[in-house]
């Protein structure tokens, strides 16, 4: 197999002592191909967003390894791993974290100015993604005159541009109604079809539908994950009685 | 039933054959329900007992071709005027099943429902992709969003069960107590 590009080896996280001793997540260990969509699922509390934070280096684990394109985060200066964050992760979090004095255009080139890309490039990428979101005309609206669904969109397109390898999203699809949100979902799957990994954090089994495998998250441990899935022809027929 | 107002509907477009029938009853809905050629020649029959078809070309039982008629015209339009019935649900062997673990001893219930759901969430995926592959084809994506939609139910449902097991702990000696069966609820549904 090749290097995955998002390995968690044998991670834990816990917070507080002895007594006081919360384990967040328990010797997890995951790893996601290129290509490969994984969806983990599990109750509030269950560890699903620390799993996403110590993914993408926004945490850090108490032990194990979290490695991303062969990179062990854990050995990196800090501003290596801004660096690797800035390039190969894109993030779609709950709070979406745009910045309001900036047009939907500029927040989604922010990150590829900050990591050098001259600005026109920068632009012309930022259009591309949020062309992939449907919301080109909306390039240089500022995120206050856009609704919800519409600043959801731009996050994703921040995710998603330029040539991110991983790409994390924890319920990214909370404000959007179920035509758009199936939209973001699609957009991840052709993403992970084009060679991109992508880990979702969700409750909502439909939203873990689309993936390629789904990990099944409780107390902080994983303690199932769905087989794989057999070629399209031979769908339903394998699947359940109806 | 379903059979019946199918093939009578499909026969509203055209007059056709009946394994032209049984192609486009499939085709429609994805192939999620199949027919033998059988139920379509026996419900052909039926319907025509009834008046709703009337066969314009003759011969044996391949080469005959069917019609509407104008009280199976009306037979449709009245299927399509009227609600779908779930009176009596039909019989539920997950929520039976689960029903009957929560006062089994020995049975992990927890484990139960999460071999269920990683079949169910399994099941989703391969909708979800049927779906995706027959992207411009309505009748068929609104079948595949109906399995999508019944399947997320039942994980809902799961989790919800879950989340009730942790309030009501199971009794460890249920079986000599008929009073403490704790799954009304859930056998109701």
């Amino acid at each position: 197999m090749t290097m995955p590009v998002l390995e968690l080896r044998d991670v834990s996280r816990t917070h507080g002592h002895d007594d006081a001793l919360v384990r967040a997540l328990d010797h997890v260990s995951l790893a996601v191909a290129a290509g490969e969509f994984v969806a983990v699922m599990g109750p509030s509390g269950s560890g699903k967003s620390t799993l996403l934070n110590l993914a993408g280096g926004l945490d850090a684990p108490s032990s194990g390894d979290v490695v991303v394109e062969g990179n062990r985060l854990g050995g990196l200066t800090r501003s290596s791993l801004a660096q690797l964050r800035r390039r190969s992760i894109g993030y779609v979090f709950q709070n979406l974290n745009l910045i309001p004095s900036l047009t939907a255009a500029e927040n989604v080139m922010l990150p590829r100015e900050l990591d050098g890309v001259p600005i026109r490039r920068a632009r012309r990428e930022a259009l591309a993604a949020l062309a992939e979101v449907s919301m080109a005309d909306l390039a240089d609206r500022f995120p206050d005159d856009m609704s919800g669904g519409q600043q959801q969109r731009v996050a994703i397109a921040r995710a998603v541009v330029g040539d991110r390898r991983l790409i994390l999203a924890d319920e990214p699809t909370g404000a959007l109604d179920s035509n758009t949100g199936e939209g973001v979902l699609r957009l991840l799957r052709t993403r992970c079809d084009s060679g991109a990994a992508a880990v979702l954090v969700t409750h909502d089994a439909r939203h873990a539908g689309w993936a390629d495998r789904v990990v099944f998250l409780r107390d902080g441990a994983t303690i199932d994950e769905t087989p794989p899935l057999d070629v399209p022809e031979a769908l339903l027929a394998g699947g359940r009685t109806p | 039933m379903s059979v019946r107002f199918g093939l009578l509907t499909l026969l509203e477009e055209q007059p056709m054959y009946g394994y032209q029938l049984r192609q486009e009853f499939e085709s429609t809905t994805g192939s999620t329900w199949p027919l033998n050629v059988g139920q379509v020649y026996t419900t052909l029959t039926r319907l025509e007992r009834d008046g709703l078809v009337e066969i314009t070309a003759e011969g044996d039982e391949a080469q005959r071709v069917y019609s509407i008629t104008g009280a199976g015209h009306d037979e449709v339009q009245a299927w399509f005027a009227t609600p779908v019935r779930h009176q009596s649900p039909p019989r539920d062997e997950l929520a039976i099943k689960l029903a009957l673990a929560v006062r089994s001893p020995g049975v992990d219930v927890r484990a139960v429902i999460q071999a269920q759901r990683t079949a169910t969430v399994r099941a989703l995926q391969e909708y979800t992709r049927a779906r995706e592959a027959a992207a411009n084809d309505l009748s068929w994506l609104l079948v595949a969003d109906s399995l999508i939609f019944a399947a997320e139910a039942e994980v809902r449902w799961l989790d919800h069960c879950e989340t009730r097991l942790v309030r009501h702990p199971k009794p460890s000696t249920p079986i000599s107590d008929p009073q403490s069966v704790p799954v009304r609820e859930a056998a109701k549904r």
